[in-house]
Formats: structure tokens, sequence, C-alpha cells
């Protein structure tokens, strides 16, 4: 078990700037997802943490020690890819146990470890068999069971699940939780699935052009957006945002009157789309719907407020006309009000 | 209207049966026929005239001992050049195509190349003679200084053969995705036991491939050997021309084609069943 921090670490490859700075603590056992789009650095992250890749500059420290300038295997990590990398030409018994073998540990303790991780990710029943045999969630299992059988200080994983198609990925993502809480191992988890990084980590560090926009709790990121992408990000639908005029320190909407952090002029009104009620019209802000999608769970309205874009989530036992304006009151408590020009929120009121 | 169209794979099939089995099939009969007859009729007489002429031995000598001194060379050279272009970012491609340069000369020309350094007039002695090494212009080819002529023999071969096995093993080395040497890397492997328990396993289709080819290829060594030490070095290949060009022995330079057959088909054979590939076990 360790710690992690990394200390404004940069990298270029030659002139485009993948990580501008990049600082991120990691307590010991705690789940921590990288969320971002492609292309955003958080696999380069995780592959300067493993020692796959060089940084340019800034120190990675685990468990209070550096290990810039260390190989990936005196880093005293594991990691799970995207592909697996189940090697081909070895039973599951011989991948699980590889780790182990490279580290000369007597049979006693590989077959103790093997047997161990196998139960814990069920492949038991496969050990004798070649990778080739399996399914891709099978695969994946061998993989994460190869990583802990040399029980890791660190846990490093990258896009583990995307390779799965979708019902067997929310299998797999419920058990990995469950897995990975038993194993109590420090996990940095590399996604551009927001519902698997809220669904899975203890923190989630969201990475937006070689930077990390904002680190927090699930809730907190979902609720309070440190910046007009991460808002935009994270939720599905993502979250509104509605620009108003601001006078006296104040925003009306309808009936209802909000206080912000501005005098005069204008602010951004970011909005989940959940959080409204239905109300009549000219109670607070009136929608016009242009198209209504019953989705069972709830009802998907899609339209625009104030003559802006906008999605909103009414409960399913609403009735909504496609064309109809509807009234919809907001919730002081579930607001975030963004400077128009920044993109970046105001601290949510105490 | 697709149904009745079944005889359409077959039409296009023919004409390349028909080619092969009247250029292949047909002689391949033929010569099996001249060499275990005399005259029209079953008879060894050709296979005791080969194995009793004075240069059997020496020329099956030599090509295995050719074989074996060149085949591992060129396969470890193959697998070190392809795991250093592996390593390469930029300029990859011309250094494979300055590496395969040798592949676009005929062996005959190889062997006028390797001739032009290594005769008595040739690059060699001159750089070696300009150093104050050697005093006179020395002989490498000849009968009395058979090692040398070895050593030269086997180095042209290497010079003009590898780039195909290099190939085959790029090729081999391509296919293997780099996760799993990184995957191997965090665990712990050493760059030595990542080549040999992670790459080497895994291009184990491309190695098969390239072992039986170029075994069959070196068996069947001629015209460098021909350039360079005419019949001071005999090869089984040379004793076949030989005897169907000098001697007009038609039926023993039969016998010479048959048996290189059959060392080639059990070269084939070994190399099955030693590397062999389980597609079970491959990614």
């Amino acid at each position: 078990m360790a710690n992690i921090v990394i200390d404004n670490i940069k990298k270029s490859f030659g002139a485009f700037q993948a990580l501008k700075g990049v600082s991120l603590t990691i307590n010991d056992g705690e789940f921590v997802s990288l969320l971002g789009p492609s292309g955003c650095g958080k696999t380069t992250l995780l592959r300067i943490i493993a020692g796959l890749e060089t940084s340019t500059s800034g120190d990675v420290r685990i468990g209070e020690k550096s290990v810039i300038g260390l190989l990936p295997k005196d880093r005293g990590l594991a990691m799970v890819f995207q592909n697996y990398a189940v090697f081909p030409h070895m039973t599951v018994y011989e991948n699980v146990a590889f780790g182990l073998r490279m580290q000369k540990a007597d049979d006693a303790r590989v077959k103790k470890q093997v047997e161990k991780a196998a139960g814990l990710l069920h492949i038991e029943p496969y050990l004798d068999r070649y990778p080739n045999k399996l399914s891709g969630g099978q695969r994946q299992r061998v993989a994460v069971a190869r990583a802990l059988a040399v029980e890791p200080g660190v846990l490093l994983m990258d896009e583990p699940l995307s390779n799965l198609d979708a019902l067997l990925r929310l299998e797999m993502r419920t058990e990995l939780k469950t897995v990975l809480q038993e194993a109590g191992t420090t996990t940095i988890y590399v996604t551009h699935d927001q519902t698997e990084a809220m669904g899975l980590s203890d923190r989630i560090a969201v990475v937006h052009d070689g930077r990390i926009e904002q680190v927090g709790t699930p809730v907190e990121v979902y609720n309070h957006p440190a910046t007009r992408f991460v808002g935009g990000f994270i939720g599905n639908p993502p979250m509104n945002f509605i620009t108003m005029p601001v006078t006296g320190g104040q925003v009306t909407a309808g009936a209802q009157q909000f206080a912000v952090p501005a005098q005069g002029g204008e602010i951004v009104l970011g909005l989940r789309g959940e959080t409204v009620e239905r109300a009549p019209t000219g109670q607070g802000l009136d929608m016009q719907v242009r198209v209504a999608e019953p989705m069972g769970s709830h009802l998907l309205l899609t339209g625009s407020i104030l003559g802006q874009p906008a999605r909103v989530i009414l409960p399913a036992t609403e009735t909504v006309k496609n064309g109809e304006t509807v009234g919809l009151t907001l919730d002081p408590k579930r607001l975030t009000w963004l400077s128009p020009e920044s993109g970046v929120s105001y601290p949510a009121a105490a | 209207m697709t149904q009745n169209r079944s005889w359409i794979p077959y039409a296009l099939i023919l004409p390349s049966v028909v080619f092969l089995g009247l250029l292949f099939v047909v002689p391949l009969v033929q010569t099996l026929w001249l060499a275990v007859s005399d005259n029209g009729t079953p008879s060894l007489a050709n296979m005791t005239t080969m194995v009793t002429d004075l240069n059997f031995g020496r020329s099956v000598l030599n090509t295995f001992l050719l074989t074996l001194a060149v085949v591992p060379i060129q396969i470890v050279m193959a697998l070190t050049m392809g795991s250093m272009v592996a390593k390469m970012n930029g300029g990859r491609e011309t250094i494979l195509w300055i590496w395969t340069i040798p592949l676009g000369i005929s062996d005959l020309a190889a062997g006028m190349v390797w001739l032009s350094i290594l005769q008595n007039t040739g690059y060699l002695n001159s750089v070696l003679f300009g150093l104050g090494i050697i005093e006179r212009q020395t002989a490498w080819l000849t009968y009395q200084t058979p090692v040398a002529l070895f050593i030269g023999i086997a180095i042209a071969e290497i010079w003009r053969g590898t780039a195909i096995v290099m190939i085959i093993i790029v090729a081999g080395l391509n296919q293997v995705p780099k996760e799993f040497k990184e995957a191997a890397e965090i665990f712990g492997a050493s760059p030595w036991t990542r080549f040999t328990r992670i790459t080497l396993p895994l291009i184990r289709p491309a190695l098969q491939s390239a072992l039986i080819l170029r075994t069959v290829l070196a068996f069947e060594v001629f015209a460098v050997v021909y350039a360079l030490g005419g019949r001071n070095f005999p090869v089984l290949v040379g004793e076949a021309y030989n005897w169907q060009n000098q001697n007009q022995n038609y039926g023993v330079a039969a016998a010479y084609a048959v048996l290189i057959m059959v060392i080639s088909l059990a070269a084939t054979l070994v190399y099955l069943k030693a590397v062999k590939v389980d597609p079970e076990r491959l990614p």
C-alpha cells in the first residue's frame, strides 16, 4: 500500500504539450479516476507513473520515494491494460503467476498467491486453459488477477473495461469495485467513461487539454463542476449552461430570485437537468420543448430556455407534447454559477 | 442465378493447377523415374554411381557444414536486426530498404561481387596490402586454403540470404502488440527475459517459416559457391550440375536432385515438429 504524489508533471512530444503541469495527491488505499476525453493526456500521465514513458519535468513519488528514473519493476506497482495484454502462449495460471515468477518467488508462494487472486476474480475453472479460449470478460479478469497476485502498492488501470460490451462492462464494474475494496490497493484508473468514473471512484480527477480541471468526489464533481468543461463532460444529459442578466447582485427567473456572486452584467447558470420541477409557466424558467422523449424511467425534454439550448429531465409520470412550453422551478441549493468570460464556476454558497 | 455458378472458382483456379501440374509434377515424376532406372528398367545404378563418386562425400559434408554455419547466424542476425529497427522511430523504412538490397541481386551476381573482393587481385588483398598486413597477393579461394574458402563462401551466403529471413522476422515482430512487452516490463521482466519469454514464443510462426525457407534454400546453394570456389568446394547442386552438363549423365544428376529433395523434406519435417505452432497459443 502506498500514497502517490504527482508533482507538476509536464510532458512534451516535440512541439505538442501533452501535459502542462499536473499535480495530484492520492492517498493510501484510495481509488482515483483520471477522467477525460481521448487525447487529453490521461493515458500519458498513467504511463509516466508506470515508468513506461518519461516526463519532461516534474516528480512522481510513491510511498514518499521519488520514482522518476526507476524502472517500472522497481516502483512497486502493477498495471491492467486496455487490451488486457494477457500472454497468449501461457496458461491462465502462468499468466497470473508471471509477476511472482519474475520476482523469483518459490513455488509454494506462487501457488498460494495465484489461488488467492484467482479466487477473488472467479477464474479458478480456467487456470489450465490458454487465454485464446476465453471471452473478453474472462481475459480481463485474468489481467486483473495477474496484477493483484503480486500484491502491488499501486494498481494502474488503463481503460480496462472499454473493450467489453455494455452489459458485461456494467457487471465487471460492480465486480471490480468489490474486488478492489477487498484488496484495498491504491488505484489509479484511466477512463473516458464518466459513469465508470462516477461509479467506481473515491475521487475523480477530470483531465482536459493536459491539465487537471477539477479533483473531487463524484458527487462534488457532479453537483459543483469547477469549470464549464467539467459540467459539460460529466452527466448525461450534460449540464445546461444558460447565460442570464444580473441586476444588483440578483438573477430573476420568473417569480424566483437568486443572489449571485456578481453585481451586474451577465452570469452563466449551470443547471443539472434533473434538478428542476414542473410548475405553471412564469413561475421560474420557461422551456420551449422541441422533442419530448419518454425513456421509461424518466421523461427527457430537449428544447431551449431563454433561447439557449437545454435538456431537462422530468419524472416519467409527466406528459409533455412536442412544441409545448413548460414552466420549471429551480432548486437554489443545486445551482452552479459560472463566469461567462473564464468559464470557471464561483465557489458553492455555504 | 448465383447457385448455378459454383463451377466459376474451379474454372479460375484451373489454369494455375494445370500450369503447376505441367511444369512441376511431370518433371518431378520424370526425375524420380530417371534416378531409379537405367535404360528404361528399374535400377539403382545411378544411386550407386552417385554414392561411390569421389566428390559425393565431400559435397554432402560441405552442403551440411555450410547450412549449419549459415542458417543459425542468419536467424540470429535477422532477430537482432529486426529488434533494432523495432526500436527506431524515424528512418525505419530506409534502413529496411538498404538491408534488403541483396535480395534484388541474382545469386550469381552476388557471387561475382564477393569474387571481386576475395580473388587474388581483389579489394580485400588491396586493403590488406595497403595496410602492410600482407606483402604479396594472397590466395583465399583455392583448394589449399579450405578454411578461408569456406569462410568466404559462408560470408557471401550470409550477405546474400539474410534479408529474406529478416523480412519474415520483422513481419512477425510487427504482429506482437507492444502491450505484451510493456506488461512483461511492468511485472519485472528484464529485456533479455522479455525477448526469450514473450517475443520469441509469439513469433514462432514467423520463425518456423524463416527456418524452413532458409534451410531449404541453403541445401540448394550453388551459384555463390560456383562463382567463388568452382569445383574446389563441391556441393550437392554443383554435383548435379556437373553430372548433367559436364558428364552428360542425366540419371546421376537426377539422383542428386532426388537426394536434395529428400533432405529438404526431412529438414522441413524436423522444423514442423521442433518449432511447433499451436494456434491455441497465439494472440
